[in-house]
């Protein structure tokens, strides 16, 4: 345990002092770290870190809202909430009698969304009679279930932090167990990707409606992020809401989730990641035992699709009564572009705490906004995407005023050196950052396996930081010059229709 | 379901042939999954030292990785501030850091720290205030000479006091803006009182109405060794760490000692409440009383009652309202406690506009429930083993140990108090279960705070009683 921290310590202080050596101490990084691809094409990273008797996983699923096309918006997040439904062993009182039910809630299901949605001659008592069939059959259904059995299993053997998030690039799984349950995870965790059933789906696709009206509808900012991506892009998926369109989330099916699922959800697609009191020697044939049981699949081509290039400015305005934010986003290449690293630079001397370019002009100095940030990686960053500056205006200000003081400060870094000081700053705080993250399980988790799907290889994680360290003023210069440009540029706007900092008559 | 091909019989078969360790047969089912004993764990304990002035230090050794993390925490927060100058600990809380030192601007320090790496912030909170820094070993003796003179020497320059006023002015001007803001702020409101040092809130006049001279008074009262906990955890070695906290710190006098605010807790009126807001297609609904503290001697059938009731995947309010019914994504409940106040017992959730009514129902179901059949065996159960094997993760990582230790202290709990907790839930019975719902739950002493848009309703709110309609209105800056 010691001697793990003490290289641990070695490799990040080497890090930190000269580029040279640093092989070497990847290298001493690299005896923790275990990497196995199993035969049907999964690749497992594992990291000892025996600090306490706990471990941390991490499942990536190299399939989010990128592989959606109209019509099944918001299928890859309805999949991943089936996750946690179970399997035919877990979540079933007879899965045999089950299944059939299952079948019969898919016929009726088809039927009614049939008829509900012929556009000429719809029969509404037809309509009416194929919905009640529907739900009968799903009342039939549901007679077989376990509710949440899953996740009871999970948390009755101690688990923590449960839980699974959908971007537009990715799906991931996690969770904690103490490390005596690590044959355990590695039944449950194969078991809901090898047998998942799609159980009290039409319930969940309410769920996740609420979901949408929760983050999207009901908030402000929620809307304004929808129509701005959605004016971004134009071609690729990206311009898509993860949640998916009011009319995906009221109509597709299990069946289609099913689809979904036997498509993209193939053992090459997958990095799992464990990171904990484990040793690599246990967990390669527990990974082997239980996850080698996926069958091999070849996996989906990549997308075809790529954003054209912009030839016009957009603009979306929303005409609320909450106060204003500004948005603007301009495209850029993906997260494996050789000039990936330059951006994050940008984005670090634009955003980061209180020394950032955003923040002394338009916090600090213009007294106009409350926050203001330039970001990368939105909505995602496996595919061109954009960089993108955010500010909330303090009382009283406008969004015209926040865009004329981000836009000054876009002029300068297209038309000034940074200063070497600047440069040097945001490089020792890269590497900091980098040992910040290190100390955490489920974070190195997360790491390791975002890493190692991404780039192929989890070392990537250090080797970005060393990219960081090449990057020049002149790049700086030439990539905001090559980006930050009127017609690569859409703007969103949310504009307050009252008298911004007065209140409103009557209350809201 | 898409068809599984032969294959998957193949290659299962294929990995058990190769795999000497795995068990000779394929398993099935989960409980047949063998789970060794977990190995023995001695979680490492920081060394508690006081000074002769009072000031209570802990040090955690971690030497993991090369960094060095400190908490100084000192009594007194919002709770404690004028009732005319509420925003005052929160203004306090950010010029504090930006407002620099005697010697040094804020705007220097961000220069200066930023270059090394280094993060050092304070902030106002509602029992305390915190100064805490995270910073690269090698650079701890610099940062901690800046820690020592913010502390020691602050200045609350009036531009960043003007500046902390504007992000509050801006958190006042954007409270309406989201469903979630205004439930929470005005339930707490309506359940500690609009005028009780824990439900109140800053408007425009109150934080206009903070000046220099409060700061300055405010640190001048509560910042003194004998108010205050210093936690350090990271790659140092303890004696030497001792020896420069005591050097920089014993000569440091005593002062008054901080006096925590009186306060009386009635609970809410009990009623239906309303906020209008018409650009939702959901409604927020949260039901409110007052709930206990955590010294209560039943904190742990209240923990094991939370557990079975709305504080996991498995919870009766997950699974009926969540899943079983579908009206809901948030969904949770539990009696709430708070270490030296009582917490609220509370229920929230969140559904379309056309399910309120219905919603509000299923959340009365789930509470009649729980008085009339509290816990079956099997859930008694499943919470209590859920809540026990779970406990490892309050103490697996060293910075968590420590903080679990500030925590005791501060509010003057056993240090044990974990260990105890660990006893304290295993000991819990069904009866126990049952008592508490019985005795913290009350139907009739509730709150129910809805905010949505009135006209989509599938019943009117008045089918739950007389309704009274809250006015959020923002008070106009002067």
């Amino acid at each position: 345990m010691k001697q793990c921290a003490r290289l641990a310590a070695a490799m990040v202080a080497v890090l930190l002092a000269a580029v040279p050596t640093r092989a070497q101490d990847l290298a001493a990084f690299e005896k923790r770290v275990t990497v196995k691809t199993l035969e049907n094409g999964l690749t497992l990273v594992v990291c000892e870190r025996p600090e306490a008797p706990v471990f941390s996983f991490f499942t990536h699923v190299d399939v989010g809202s990128d592989r959606e096309v109209p019509g099944i918006t918001g299928l890859a997040h309805m999949f991943e909430h089936m996750a946690f439904k179970g399997t035919d062993r877990i979540g079933t009182k007879d899965y045999a009698a089950e299944k059939v039910a299952l079948e019969k809630v898919e016929e009726a299901y088809a039927a009614y969304d049939a008829e509900r949605r012929r556009a000429v001659g719809r029969d509404e008592a037809k309509r009416a009679e194929l919905e009640k069939a529907w739900k009968q059959a799903i009342a039939k259904a549901d007679e077989y279930v376990l509710a949440n059995a899953f996740g009871e299993i999970v948390e009755r053997e101690g688990g923590v932090g449960l839980n699974a998030f959908t971007s537009n690039d990715e799906t991931g799984y996690l969770y904690s167990l103490p490390s005596n349950r690590l044959e355990l995870w590695a039944y449950l965790e194969s078991e809901r990707f090898l047998k998942p059933v799609m159980r009290e789906f039409y319930k969940e696709r309410d769920v996740v409606f609420e979901e949408r009206r929760m983050r999207t509808d009901s908030q402000p900012i929620g809307r304004l992020v929808e129509q701005f991506v959605a004016a971004a892009f134009t071609a690729h998926p990206y311009g898509q809401p993860v949640v998916g369109w009011p009319s995906d989330l009221a109509t597709f099916s299990a069946t289609d989730a099913a689809e979904f699922y036997s498509r993209y959800y193939v053992p090459a697609s997958m990095v799992v990641a464990v990171v904990g009191d484990v040793k690599a020697a246990e967990v390669v044939p527990l990974v082997e035992k239980y996850f080698g049981r996926l069958p091999a699949h070849r996996p989906p081509a990549p997308l075809r699709i790529t954003e054209p290039a912009q030839r016009a400015e957009r603009q979306v305005v929303l005409r609320e009564t909450a106060q204003p934010y500004y948005i603007e986003g301009y495209h850029r290449p993906d997260s494996r572009d050789p000039d990936d690293a330059v951006y994050d630079v940008i984005s670090d001397l634009m955003s980061a705490g209180r020394t950032s370019r955003l923040y002394r002009s338009l916090v600090r100095d213009k007294k106009i906004a409350a926050g203001a940030s330039g970001f990368n990686g939105f909505p995602g960053d496996k595919y061109p995407h954009l960089f993108t500056f955010f500010a909330v205006s303090t009382p009283g200000h406008t969004p015209d005023e926040l865009r004329d003081a981000i836009r000054a400060e876009v002029e300068r870094i297209k038309n000034e050196d940074v200063s070497d000081e600047d440069l040097q700053m945001v490089k020792t705080r890269t590497k900091a950052n980098l040992i910040r993250r290190l100390g955490n399980n489920s974070g190195l988790a997360f790491q390791l396996g975002v890493f190692q799907a991404r780039y192929g290889d989890w070392r990537e994680l250090f080797r970005s930081v060393d990219r960081i360290e090449k990057v020049t003023k002149q790049d700086i210069r030439r990539i905001a010059q090559k980006t930050f440009v009127p017609e690569n540029r859409t703007v969103g706007i949310l504009e307050s229709t009252r008298l911004a900092g007065t209140a409103p008559k009557g209350g809201r | 379901m898409p068809a599984r091909p032969a294959l998957t019989v193949a290659v299962s078969l294929a990995a058990a042939v190769a795999l000497p360790s795995a068990s000779p047969a394929q398993v099935t089912d989960w409980k047949e999954i063998r789970k060794p004993a977990l190995r023995a764990f001695q979680p490492q304990q920081p060394r508690r030292l006081v000074l002769g002035n009072g000031l209570v230090i802990f040090l955690q050794e971690d030497h993991e990785l090369p960094l060095i993390q400190g908490t100084l925490r000192i009594r007194g927060g919002s709770r404690e501030e004028d009732p005319k100058k509420v925003g005052l600990v929160s203004v306090y809380g950010q010029a504090w850091r930006t407002g620099g030192t005697r010697t040094r601007t804020g705007d220097q320090l961000d220069d200066a720290l930023e270059a090394r790496a280094a993060r050092l912030e304070t902030s106002g909170g509602q029992d305390s205030t915190t100064v805490s820094f995270n910073c690269l070993k090698e650079t701890f003796p610099e940062v901690f000479d800046v820690f020592l003179e913010l502390v020691r020497a602050p200045e609350f320059r009036p531009d960043k006091i003007e500046l902390a006023k504007n992000q509050l002015n801006t958190g006042i001007a954007r409270r309406n803006d989201s469903p979630q803001s205004i439930l929470f702020r005005e339930s707490a409101k309506l359940a500690y009182g609009a005028d009780s040092p824990y439900g109140r809130h800053s408007e425009y006049a109150t934080v206009a109405a903070v000046t220099r001279d409060d700061l300055l008074a405010w640190h001048k009262a509560y910042v003194h060794p004998n108010n205050m906990i210093l936690g350090l955890v990271g790659d140092f070695d303890s004696r030497a760490m001792e020896a420069t906290l005591r050097k920089a710190l014993a000569s440091w006098p005593r002062g008054p000692a901080a006096r925590k605010v009186e306060a009386s807790f009635p609970g809410p009126t009990p009623g239906v409440y309303f906020v209008q807001k018409d650009d939702v297609n959901q409604s927020f609904i949260r039901l409110v009383h007052m709930g206990t503290r955590t010294d209560d001697p039943e904190y742990y059938a209240l923990t094991v009652m939370n557990e079975v009731f709305g504080g996991s995947f498995a919870s009766r309010l997950f699974t009926n309202v969540r899943s079983k019914k579908g009206l809901a994504y948030a969904v949770g409940g539990a009696v709430g406690t708070s270490f030296d106040y009582p917490g609220l017992f509370s229920v929230f959730t969140a559904t379309k506009s056309g399910t309120t009514a219905a919603a509000i129902d299923a959340l009365y179901e789930e509470i009649d429930n729980l008085k009339k059949s509290p816990a079956t065996a099997e859930e008694l159960q499943r919470g209590k083993e859920s809540i026990l094997n779970s406990f490892v993760f309050r103490l697996d990582s060293k910075a968590k140990v420590l903080n679990e230790k500030m925590t005791y202290e501060f509010y003057g709990y056993p240090s044990d108090f974990l260990e105890r907790f660990q006893a304290g839930i295993e000991r819990v019975g069904a009866e126990d279960v049952a008592r508490v719902a019985r005795k913290y739950i009350e139907r009739d002493k509730l709150a129910v705070v809805v905010v949505g848009r009135a006209a989509d309703f599938d019943r009117p709110l008045s089918s739950f009683g007389k309704v009274t309609t809250i006015d959020v209105t923002i008070p106009e800056r002067r």
